[in-house]
């Protein structure tokens, strides 16, 4: 079983596909962290019970398999039948026998089960098809919902581990560098440092041995690309580490994933240990000589550690607290030695580069940003999911193409993009082609490669606020800039949103934000300022008017809204009379339902779950002034 | 289940067996022992600051750093709230308030019984499922206040 020379793994591989492509009928169920909440594998076993009873009289050559995250969650449970290409969502245990008999007993594709596409109505019937999928350009999530994550022979059928073979039998450390080098990867974790060069200079560095490690903290709110990566092709997070390994000599190598992410933990610590089996980890890879293994980390759920010295103080089994950066982790990291670090994504990314070559990843992208980028498109938008784009697409394309355009057609307002130490993109810049560069110049951040879709009811004080108080809980306190300088920027936000601001208030913001950006130690209290910078500069007549006006114009800040049903509008569905938490509703079916705005506590739930629109917020002063009259 | 003046350390000993006796190994030893005990029993730091040679005082300041360990016992079932930016900007909020008014407590709090210890986290990572509440290990998506309360029946039902 242990693969001992390259001949081996060849045959190996070959052996792999060979099964792979035998397997008639396929049933992929996708079973990542979204499609489990919504009951996927009960999909899955539904599948695999009602094919045991179907091979009693073998009508049907049936192999289910369970993949990883095929990025549109929210469609979830996905279910793709291959060879037929077809794609069914939200589907139920209870359709199995119906799918298992129509669809790949008898030929015919059901309808109600296929993708209905939110921009043009159409269902469509091809996975490859449907928009969501068709516009990506898939390196790093290559394998994502093709393989099964827990079998290591899937994966080397899909060319996984072919990277290792190469470097270890045809290329020296110094040419892997080289095509690294040529492809012009950058770090997908938030900086965007040239991997080649970060190799290099830890190749360089004096030290008896030195480390490589794997960053999967995925700190960022509203990122996670790096749990779909981990779960779903935990190999090419592996093989990328073997050969970043290989080339900067090191034999030890950690991979610190996030507390959140158990399934992200339980599918790494399969694949080591298969890859452990096989020979393509431990001693003498391959039977090449080189050495190099594998542990996992689980970090202690705090955002500092994904910080890189942060990140290695916690390894190290201390409190996660950032050292100043002119100590450079690639010559003193981990134990003081010299270390590697690098994102899931950009781990994930480098087999495809040594496979395909440096020049094939440099060919897509811009200038400055080569390749392909993973995000998470969340929020306010009509498909939510994981993507993978070349560099450089549009916000614009993204959103609207990809995203299908905003929940129930309301009006764009910004996406927030590179989580708390990012910023708000406007309308007036969707046409920005996203690359490392273009973001920074709007005053944002690729960050992680989160996209928070914002529409017309999301308001931006709140938004900065929200940022704010999770960096204020977030701050190690080590550094007084970022510890007290959230604290009062909190403080000031408060009272804003309480109605209450003051004259200098936003100016006051600035002062602080600049404290922050000078005085801090680490990139958490430098970048902490920038939801609030760029809010500021974008959304500055939004702040004006919760300090002048007392109003918030989304209709969000709870002491500044109130709300009311319009009269014409309301058709008495009494949607609104259930979701009100606090029975401030009345109102009976099909006829004219009320608020009580004393019992009101202007959460927003009645609005939320109105289908016909007509409820209205208003700011609350005006309520007094009726009063009074 | 009222905390015991004295902690069985025989878990603790045998989770300390699995580890090299030193520092780097503090934090996976924790993690363990929090999982054996449902927190982090004031004892049970005891023992281990002296099998792994660090400082109590060391031992303090990295229980109490990390998110994921508890000083106090927990409750049997944990229910969780994302309040991460993609379920904010859906509502989280109002989940928390929600689980406030059925349970009584607020985030990080334990209900009387001990059935119950509520918490925020900062995403899951499945925001396309926003709003989340993760009831023990069910996750339920798209989440609605009305429904609060059939999540901690379903989810907490599991456990037992
Ligand atoms: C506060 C803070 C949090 C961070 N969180 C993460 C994270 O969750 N994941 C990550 O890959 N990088 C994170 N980073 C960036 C890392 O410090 C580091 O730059 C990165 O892991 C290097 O890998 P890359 O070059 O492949 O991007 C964070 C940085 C800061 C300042
Ligand atoms: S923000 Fe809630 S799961 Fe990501």
């Amino acid at each position: 079983m242990r693969i001992e020379s390259r001949d081996q793994f060849e045959a190996l591989r070959k052996q792999s596909l060979e099964i792979e492509t035998n397997r008639k009928q396929q049933v992929l169920v996708c079973c990542g962290t979204g499609c489990l909440a919504s009951g996927s594998k009960e999909v899955a076993e539904a599948f695999a019970d009602e094919i045991a009873k179907r091979s009693i009289d073998a009508t049907v050559d049936l192999f289910v398999k369970s993949t990883g995250c095929h990025g549109f969650c929210e469609r979830g449970p996905l279910v793709v039948l291959n060879p037929q290409g077809i794609l069914y969502t939200k589907v139920k245990a209870g359709r199995v026998e119906e799918i298992v008999e129509k669809t790949l007993v008898g030929g015919e594709v059901i309808p109600g089960l296929l993708y209905k596409d939110p921009v043009s109505g159409e269902r469509v019937e091809q996975y490859e098809e449907v928009p969501f999928y068709r516009h990506q350009v898939r390196v790093a999530m290559r394998n994502i919902g093709r393989i099964d994550p827990t079998d290591i022979l899937d994966a080397i059928a899909q060319g996984s581990y072919s990277g290792v073979a190469k470097v270890l039998f045809e290329m020296s450390p110094h040419e892997v560098i080289g095509e690294v080098a040529t492809s012009g990867q950058r770090g997908r974790g938030g900086a965007g440092f040239n991997t080649a060069r970060k190799w290099q200079s830890c190749k360089d560095a004096p030290g008896e041995r030195c480390y490589v490690l794997c960053n999967g903290d995925e700190g960022d709110p509203g990122a996670f690309k790096d749990r779909s990566i981990m779960e779903g092709d935990p190999h090419s997070v592996l093989e990328g580490m073997i050969i970043g390994a290989y080339a900067v000599q090191a034999n030890e190598g950690w991979i610190y994933v996030r507390d959140e992410y158990p399934l992200a933990v339980v599918n790494l610590t399969i694949a080591i240990r298969e890859a452990r089996k096989y020979g393509l980890l431990g001693e003498n890879i391959m039977g090449s000589g080189f050495d190099f293994d594998i542990k996992i980390s689980r970090g202690g759920g705090a955002f500092v550690c994904g910080e890189s010295s942060a990140l290695m103080r916690s390894l190290e089994g201390k409190t996660g607290e950032p050292r100043a950066k002119y100590v450079h982790s690639t010559d003193k990291g981990l134990f003081d030695l010299p270390t590697v670090l690098n994102n899931v994504e950009t781990w994930a990314g480098i087999g495809a580069i040594i496979e395909r070559g440096g020049a094939w990843f440099a060919s897509m992208g811009t200038e400055r940003s080569k390749g392909t980028k993973a995000f998470s498109l969340v929020g306010k938008v009509k498909n939510t999911g994981l993507i993978e784009l070349p560099m450089g697409t549009t916000l614009r394309h993204i959103i609207y193409d990809i995203g299908g355009g905003i929940l129930k057609d309301r009006p764009f307002k910004a996406v927030q993009t590179g989580g708390p130490s990012g910023g708000c993109v406007p309308e007036e810049l969707l046409d920005l082609p996203v690359d490392y560069e273009e973001l920074t110049e709007a005053g944002s951040m690729m960050g992680s490669g989160g996209m928070i879709v914002m529409d017309d009811r999301t308001c931006m004080v709140d938004v900065s606020r929200f940022f704010l108080a999770f960096l204020e809980e977030e701050s190690c306190g080590k550094c007084t800039p970022c510890r007290e300088g959230l604290k009062q920027m909190l403080h000031v936000y408060g009272r804003i949103i309480a109605g209450k601001g003051q004259a200098g208030d936003l100016e006051l913001i600035e002062k602080l934000a600049a404290g922050m950006q000078l005085g801090s130690l680490c990139e958490l209290g430098k970048s902490a300022p920038n939801p609030v910078l760029s809010t500021l500069r974008y959304f500055r007549s939004e702040y004006e008017a919760h300090i002048s006006d007392h109003a918030c114009p989304a209709g969000v800040c709870r002491e500044l809204t109130a709300f009311e049903i319009v009269e014409d509008g309301c058709d008495g569905c009494h949607l609104c009379y259930k979701a009100c938490p606090v029975d401030a509703i009345t109102g009976v079916v099909k006829e004219l339902h009320v608020i009580d705005h004393e019992a009101c506590i202007s959460c927003g739930a009645c609005l939320d779950v109105c289908p016909t629109d007509t409820i209205r917020t208003f700011p609350k002063h005006e309520l007094e002034k009726a009063e009074v009259v | 289940m009222a905390e015991t003046p004295c902690s069985d350390l025989s878990k603790a000993e045998e989770i300390l067996g699995r580890y090299p006796q030193e520092e780097p190994a503090l934090i996976q030893v924790l993690q363990d022992v929090h999982r054996a005990y449902n927190y982090l029993p004031c004892d049970v730091l005891e023992r281990v600051a002296e099998a792994l040679e660090v400082p109590l005082a060391k031992v303090f300041s990295v229980s109490t750093f990390y998110k994921a360990f508890s000083l106090e016992p927990q409750g049997d079932t944990i229910v969780k709230v994302c309040t991460g930016t993609a379920c904010h900007i859906r509502g989280a909020g109002q989940l928390v308030e929600e689980l406030e008014r059925q349970l009584g407590v607020g985030p990080d709090e334990t209900t009387e019984d001990f059935k119950f210890t509520v918490k925020t986290v900062n995403c899951v990572g499945a925001c396309a499922m926003a709003p989340l509440v993760i009831v023990g290990e069910k996750y339920f998506g798209s989440a609605k206040p009305a429904r609060v309360s059939k999540y901690l029946t379903e989810g907490g039902a599991d456990e037992n």
